[in-house]
C-alpha cells in the first residue's frame, strides 16, 4: 500500500457519557492515527455510535478529555469538528431528504464557500464564480462515486443503497481529513457492500483520509481495517489488530454470550 | 392587598378558562401526535351548537322555554353534535393524512378551524348570543363579611366544574380499558397498533371527550362573556398555557392556566397603565416566550433527547 | 413538441447553473413579464389594476418571504402581517422624517426595520422548533401590533395609529393613477422574486434546505444553525416588510395597525400551502389564488343561488371554502398549485408521445 501509518491525531481518554443516570459509555480510552482505517465493534447498544458522536461534538461526555492534533478540545461543538476536517455518516442516513443529490453533496462544500447573502441575492460575479468552482469538485466526487447518472435526482427517490453512497459522497466534497462512518454497508447485498468497501479503502488511499468504522459486517472488518477497537455495555473490551481481536477471549465471549 | 388579591382571584379564575380549553388541546395531542390549532373552534362551535338548540328546541318540541328538559337535550345534543365532528375529523382529515409530518397536520388543524368556524356560523348565524345556565352571578357573602374580598358565585361554580372534569378525566384514563389503550397509543403509535389497539376508534374517542371538554369550556364561557366569534381568539390564549405547562401534562394545562389567567391580569392592572394598557393581548405569549428560552420543555413537559 | 429539452446540451457548469436552465422556460418567463409590464397597463382597467393585478403581487411578494422562512428553512411563522406591519410604517417614518428621501430607499429601510425586528422574534429558535417555535410568532403578532397602536410616535401622533401615506414621487414623476403604481409594484416584485430565486438555488438557500431537513445533520457538514435560521428570518421579514411598505403605498393608502391582523397573517400562511411549500412560483400562484376566490365567491354564488343567499352566508362560505381548501391540498397536492404546474410541464415534455 501506498499510504504511511502516521503518528497519533485522535486521542480518547477515559471518556465517560450517560444521559440522565443510564450509563453510555465507561471511561473509555482509544487513539487513532493518521491515514489508518480504525474500526469500532460491538453488539448493538454497545455505545459505538455515541462513541462517534463525542467525537464530532454532537454529545458532550462528562467525563474525559479528547486531544485532537494535540490539541485538548473543550466546548465541542459539531460545527467547529467540521472546520477541523472531520466529516461523518449516519446509522439512519441523515440526507436531506428534499433536496437533489447534487445540492447535497453541494451543502459538503459549504465550508469552503466565503459568499454571503446578498451575493447570492445578485448571482453575479464572485457568487457565480465561486458556485461554478465548487460544482467542479462537485462533480468530482461524483465521478468517483460512479453517481453521474442520479445527479439531479431527489434524493428521497433513491434507494437505499445509493443514498448511503451519496451520503459518503457529501462527507468527502468536504475534503476531510477525517472521516467518521457509521455502518456505511448495513442493509446492503454484497454487491453493494463490495462497492462501498472498494470506496473507503479509495479514499483512503489517494487521499490519505483517516477513517474512523463502525460495521457489524466482520469479515469486512476485519478485512480492512488496520487497528479495531471493541466495546460492549459501554465499556471497552478489545483493542488492536484484528488478528489479535480475533482471539481474545472476552470478545468472543462478548459476541457468542458464553458467561464468564 | 386585598385589591391585590381581588385581581389575583378574577385572574386565576379565568385561568381555569383558558386550561380547560389547554386541556383539550393536550388530549388530542397526547393521544394523536396532533397541534390541534382548532381547539379554540370547537369551543366556539360547541357554545354556538348549545345556545342555538335552546333557541329552537322549544318550538321544535313545545317544550317549556328555559326549563331544566330543554337544557338537558340541548346538551345532549350538542355532545351528539361534537361526536359527529370527531367522526369527521377522523375521517375526512386525520386518517388521509397518517404518517404526514406533524407540522403538515398542524396546518390542516389551522385549515379545520376555518372550516369549523364557517359551519358553525352558517348554521346559527354570526349574531352575538347570551346564555344563562341559572348559575348566580353574585359576591359571596361569606368573602365579603369576613375577608372583605369580592369573588362571584359564577366564577367558584366554573372552578369547580373544571376540577370535577380534570378528576374525572384522570380517573378515565387511569383505570378504564379506553384509557389504557389511550395512554399506549400515547407512547407509541407503531406498538399500540401492533398489539391490537384500533388507532382510529381511538382517535375518534379522544377527539370526542375534546369536544365534551370544548362544550363544557364553552358553555361557561358562553355565560360569562356571550356566545361570539371572539371566543376562537380568546381560545388562542390556551397557546401559551400549553407552551408553560408542557404539551403532553394534563397538570400542566391547569397550573400553566391559572399562571398566564393570573399573571395577565396582574400585568394589566399593575403595569398596563404604565405602558397605555391592553397589555392583555400580547403578554401570555411573551411570558411563554421568555419561559421557553429557560425551559423549552415547558413546567411538565418531558425532556426530549436527539438522537442521531 | 415545443416544450423539450432535448438537444439542449449543456456544455459547461455555468450553463447548467443558470436561473432557468431550459430554453422554454427562459422564454416564458421573459414572455410572462413582458406581457404584465407592457401588455397588462394597456388594456386592464382600473379595477382589474387595482383590486386584483396589484394586491396579487404585493402577496406574492408577502408569500415569498413566508415561504423562505417556512417553506426552504423549515421555520413555521404565524406572524407574517405583523413584519408587513413594522415596514409600512418604517417606510412611512422614513418618508415622513427625513426630508428628500427617495420613495425605493425608503421602502427599503423598511424592509430593513423588518428584519431586524423578524431577527429578533427568531432569536428563540435557536432553542425552540416547530408548533412552540409557532406559537412564538404569535407573540411577535400581537406584540407589534400592539406597540404600533400604543406608541404614538410610530404613526405620527394619528388617533389609533391611522397612517395615509405619502405621495410617491420618484426622479420628479409622481406616481398617481393605478397603471404607474402597478407598474412600480411589478418592478419591486420581480426583481425581489428573482433575487429570492437567486438565493435559494445557491448556498444560502442549500443551507435554509439542510437545516429544514435535517439539522443535526446539517450542524456536522458545518451550518452553523444560528447564522443560518437568523438570515432566514431577516430575509423573510425583509421580504413580508417591503411588502408592507407596498401594502401602504401603491395599494390601500390608509393603513392601520389593525388591518395587519392574525387574519393576514393566516391568509398568507393559506398563499403558500395552496400554491406550493417551498417555491418561488407557488407563491405567485397562492397569491393570485386566495386574492381571487373571494372575489369569484362573491360574484358566482348570488349569480347561482340568486337572492337565497346573504352577505353573511357568503362570507362563511369563504371559511369553509378557505378551510376546505387548506384541508384538500395538505392531503391531495401537499406541494400546491407548483407542483400540479411542475406536472403540467413535464407532461408537456413527453408531448404528443405519452412514453
Amino acid at each position: 500500500m501506498a499510504r504511511e501509518i502516521g503518528d497519533v491525531i485522535l486521542k480518547m481518554e477515559g471518556i465517560s457519557l450517560s444521559f440522565g443516570g443510564v450509563k453510555a459509555l465507561t471511561n473509555i480510552s482509544f487513539d487513532v492515527r493518521e491515514h489508518e482505517i480504525r474500526s469500532i465493534i460491538g453488539p448493538n447498544g454497545a455505545g459505538k455510535s455515541s462513541m462517534l458522536n463525542v467525537i464530532n461534538g454532537v454529545y458532550h461526555p462528562q467525563e474525559g478529555q479528547v486531544t485532537f492534533r494535540g490539541e485538548v478540545r473543550r466546548d465541542m461543538e459539531p460545527h467547529k469538528a467540521a472546520k477541523q476536517g472531520i466529516a461523518r455518516t449516519f446509522q439512519n442516513i441523515a440526507l436531506f431528504k428534499g433536496m437533489s443529490v447534487i445540492d447535497n453533496i453541494m451543502t459538503g462544500r459549504n465550508l469552503k464557500m466565503k459568499c454571503n447573502v446578498f451575493h447570492h441575492a445578485l448571482h453575479w460575479g464572485k457568487a457565480r464564480a465561486e458556485e461554478i468552482e465548487h460544482r467542479k469538485k462537485v462533480e468530482e466526487v461524483i465521478d468517483f462515486l460512479e453517481i453521474q447518472n442520479i445527479r439531479k435526482t431527489p434524493v428521497g427517490r433513491l434507494p437505499y443503497g445509493l443514498q448511503k453512497r451519496v451520503e459518503l459522497g457529501r462527507a468527502l466534497a468536504a475534503e476531510p481529513s477525517m472521516m467518521l462512518l457509521d455502518e456505511p454497508m448495513a442493509g446492503m447485498n454484497v454487491e453493494e457492500k463490495q462497492d462501498m468497501c472498494r470506496f473507503i479503502l479509495d479514499v483512503n488511499d489517494q487521499f490519505g483520509t483517516t477513517i474512523v468504522l463502525i460495521e457489524h459486517d466482520m469479515g469486512v472488518v476485519m478485512d480492512i481495517s488496520d487497528r479495531v477497537v471493541v466495546l460492549d455495555y459501554g465499556k471497552k473490551i478489545g483493542d488492536g489488530e484484528p488478528d489479535e481481536v480475533k482471539n481474545n477471549p472476552d470478545v468472543i465471549a462478548a459476541y457468542l454470550g458464553t458467561s464468564h | 392587598m386585598q385589591f391585590f388579591f381581588e385581581v389575583l382571584i378574577g385572574g386565576l379564575l379565568s385561568g381555569v378558562l383558558y386550561a380547560l380549553v389547554a386541556l383539550g388541546f393536550v388530549l388530542i395531542y397526547k393521544a394523536s401526535g396532533v397541534f390541534n390549532f382548532a381547539q379554540g373552534a370547537m369551543v366556539f362551535f360547541a357554545a354556538l351548537t348549545f345556545v342555538g338548540f335552546l333557541e329552537v328546541l322549544p318550538g321544535w318540541t313545545g317544550m317549556e322555554e328555559g326549563g331544566r328538559a330543554v337544557f338537558w337535550l340541548a346538551f345532549v345534543l350538542s355532545l351528539a353534535a361534537m361526536v359527529v365532528l370527531a367522526i369527521a375529523t377522523e375521517k375526512f382529515v386525520l386518517r388521509p393524512l397518517v404518517n404526514q409530518p406533524p407540522i403538515t397536520l398542524f396546518m390542516a388543524t389551522i385549515g379545520l378551524t376555518f372550516l369549523v368556524e364557517g359551519i358553525a356560523q352558517g348554521i346559527w348565524g354570526a349574531n352575538v348570543r347570551g346564555l344563562d345556565l341559572g348559575i348566580a352571578d353574585v359576591p359571596i357573602e361569606y368573602m365579603m363579611d369576613n375577608f372583605n374580598i369580592l369573588i362571584s358565585s359564577f366564577d367558584v361554580f366554573a372552578a369547580a366544574v373544571a376540577a370535577v372534569l380534570v378528576a374525572a378525566l384522570a380517573l378515565f384514563f387511569q383505570y378504564t380499558r379506553i384509557g389504557r389503550a389511550l395512554r399506549a397509543v400515547a407512547d407509541d403509535h407503531q406498538a399500540a397498533l401492533s398489539i391490537g389497539i384500533p388507532l382510529r376508534h381511538i382517535w375518534v374517542i379522544v377527539w370526542a371527550v375534546a369536544g365534551f371538554v370544548a362544550l363544557v369550556a364553552g358553555m361557561i364561557w358562553g355565560a360569562r362573556n356571550g356566545v361570539q366569534f371572539a371566543l376562537t381568539f380568546t381560545a388562542l390564549k390556551a397557546l401559551p398555557v400549553l407552551i408553560l405547562g408542557g404539551f403532553t401534562s394534563v397538570p400542566g394545562a391547569i397550573v400553566g392556566g391559572l399562571i398566564i389567567g393570573a399573571s395577565e391580569k396582574l400585568a394589566e392592572v399593575y403595569v398596563g397603565p404604565f405602558v397605555g394598557g391592553g397589555i392583555e393581548s400580547w403578554f401570555p405569549y411573551i411570558l411563554a416566550l421568555g419561559f421557553l428560552l429557560i425551559r423549552p420543555e415547558g413546567l411538565f413537559g418531558e425532556k426530549h433527547i436527539d438522537r442521531v | 413538441m415545443l416544450y423539450r429539452e432535448a438537444g439542449q446540451f449543456k456544455a459547461s457548469y455555468e450553463a447548467d447553473q443558470q436561473i432557468f436552465p431550459i430554453l422554454q422556460d427562459r422564454i416564458g418567463v421573459m414572455l410572462l413579464i413582458g406581457f404584465f409590464a407592457l401588455a397588462v397597463p394597456l388594456f386592464a382597467d382600473q379595477y382589474w389594476l387595482k383590486a386584483i393585478l396589484i394586491p396579487v403581487l404585493i402577496f406574492s411578494l408577502a408569500a415569498i418571504g413566508l415561504n423562505i422562512l417556512t417553506g426552504y428553512a423549515g421555520q413555521l411563522s404565524l406572524g407574517s402581517a405583523a413584519f408587513m406591519a413594522v415596514g409600512a410604517f418604517g417606510a412611512y417614518n422614513f418618508m415622513l422624517r427625513i426630508d428628500g428621501m427617495p420613495f425605493l430607499v425608503a421602502i427599503l429601510l423598511g424592509g430593513l426595520c423588518a428584519a431586524l425586528v423578524g431577527v429578533m422574534f427568531g432569536l428563540p429558535s435557536l432553542r425552540i422548533k416547530g408548533f412552540y417555535l409557532a406559537v412564538a410568532t404569535l407573540a411577535a403578532q400581537f406584540f407589534i401590533v400592539w406597540a404600533l397602536v400604543k406608541i404614538e410616535w410610530f404613526s405620527n401622533y394619528s388617533s389609533s395609529g391611522v397612517i395615509t401615506a405619502q405621495q410617491i414621487e420618484i426622479l420628479g414623476f409622481a406616481f398617481e393613477g393605478p397603471q404607474s403604481k402597478y407598474l412600480l409594484t411589478l418592478f419591486v416584485v420581480v426583481m425581489m422574486a428573482l433575487a429570492a430565486k437567486n438565493m435559494v438555488r445557491s448556498t444560502t438557500g442549500r443551507s435554509w434546505m439542510a437545516v429544514r431537513d435535517m439539522d443535526v445533520a446539517a450542524e456536522v457538514i458545518g451550518i452553523r444553525l444560528m447564522r443560518t435560521k437568523l438570515t432566514a428570518f431577516a430575509v423573510s421579514s425583509f421580504y413580508c416588510g417591503v411588502a408592507g411598505a407596498l401594502y401602504a403605498y401603491t395599494y390601500i393608502g390608509t393603513v392601520e395597525p389593525e388591518g395587519f391582523n392574525l387574519d393576514l397573517s393566516f391568509k398568507i400562511l393559506f398563499m403558500i400551502i395552496i400554491g406550493g411549500v417551498g417555491s418561488i412560483m407557488g407563491s405567485f400562484l397562492g397569491a393570485a389564488f386566495i386574492v381571487l376566490l373571494p372575489i369569484a365567491l362573491d360574484v358566482f354564488v348570488p349569480m347561482l343561488l340568486g337572492d337565497l343567499v346573504s352577505s353573511s352566508f357568503v362570507s362563511n362560505l369563504q371559511l369553509i371554502v378557505f378551510g376546505g381548501l387548506i384541508v384538500f391540498f395538505l392531503i391531495v397536492e401537499p406541494h400546491g398549485l407548483a407542483r400540479l404546474w411542475q406536472i403540467g410541464k413535464e407532461k408537456l415534455r413527453l408531448w404528443p408521445f405519452p412514453h
